[in-house]
């Protein structure tokens, strides 16, 4: 699971206001390298919600992000690395997603969130 | 990447060991997909770059198709823990980065503006009535470009007129009409093989 797909979910327990973000425990995660689209990057970077990005890379041990972003940013090459970087190569493959309102933890094994609901949470 | 070339790799793929007739799962065949995902990319370039998500994944055909085109990221998601499982060696085997996710479709909570096309071969409602409507609901809630989906021809008045009054499409298109392969694989399946007229949809959100 890469950041990017964290930053789109959202805990989905009926009744949950405050399912976002989810936090992430990760327990083994790796780094795979891929080409870096700029335009890309400057085209997704106003739908990110940046704290989120930001805390989960630091679970996964990657501190080099700013803690806030602004758009001016993305003319910087070793910024849209950074956030590249974070977003796109690095992938948790255990751990768990923690609810922020219930905790509830959706387990994430090989790679794969499991966000199916027991019966009483739908 | 050629037409011929996309439609080779998806026929390489793996496709559901045991499928589960209670989830209408049968495999994107390779020549619907390959067709589905290029005109997608060719015709409105709604694939390479992008941001692609799979609704009901399956094995992971369209998602992995999505991602031989050039879309820069692919969510497959779908609630078959063993399809999941299969998808996943079909994308270790052509090494590519797809993303999975196990969730039934109907719970799903993705937020944002973060997805900008969704393709998918939804079931079409012959075993959970009103499963295809379900999927493309949700799918013209989350997609921010455009959805292309499957379904029966026999359907295509009532999904044109409910994708545009109920569900706020801007447009609702049948691309083309194809013939859906259906292969003898459960047990009340009485022929050999049947052929399905399907209509493949392009929808703006």
């Amino acid at each position: 699971m890469r950041l990017l797909t964290h930053n789109m979910l959202s805990c989905n327990i009926k009744g949950v206001t405050n399912g976002f973000p989810l936090k992430l425990e990760a327990d083994k995660w790796v780094t795979k390298e891929v080409d870096l689209n700029a335009d890309f990057l400057r085209g997704v970077f106003p739908k990110i919600e940046w704290p989120a990005l930001v805390a989960a890379a630091r679970a996964l041990d990657y501190g080099d992000l700013p803690e806030q972003a602004d758009g001016s940013m993305l003319t910087s090459e070793d910024f849209l690395r950074r956030f590249h970087h974070a977003l796109l190569e690095l992938h948790v493959e255990e751990g768990a997603l923690v609810c922020p309102e219930t905790g509830r933890k959706f387990p994430i094994s090989k790679g794969i969130p499991n966000m199916l609901l027991h019966e009483d949470e739908v | 990447m050629k037409l011929k070339q996309l439609e080779g790799l998806l026929g390489g793929l793996d496709q559901f060991s045991q499928p589960k007739v209670e989830l209408e799962q049968y495999p994107t065949g390779a020549h619907i997909a390959s067709r589905m995902i290029y005109t997608a990319e060719n015709s409105y370039e709604d694939i390479s770059g992008k941001i692609v998500a799979d609704f009901g994944c399956g094995c992971g055909t369209l998602g992995i198709a999505s991602a031989l085109l050039g879309a820069e990221h692919v969510l497959g998601i779908d609630v078959d823990p063993e399809s999941l499982e299969i998808a996943g060696e079909n994308v270790t085997d052509l090494e590519l980065d797809v993303d999975f996710l196990r969730c039934d479709i109907r719970t799903l909570n993705l937020k944002g503006l973060l997805v900008d096309t969704i393709v998918m071969n939804p079931p079409f409602g012959t075993r959970k009535k009103g499963a295809d409507m379900d999927f493309l609901s949700l799918s013209l809630k989350v997609a921010s470009r455009a959805v292309y989906s499957l379904h029966k021809t026999s359907t295509r008045e009532h999904i044109k007129r409910t994708a545009l009054r109920d569900y706020n499409a801007k447009s609702a298109e049948v691309l083309c009409e194809l013939r859906f392969d259906v292969p003898q694989m459960y047990k009340f399946h009485k022929k050999k093989e049947v052929d399905i007229a399907v209509d493949l949809w392009r929808f703006v959100p």
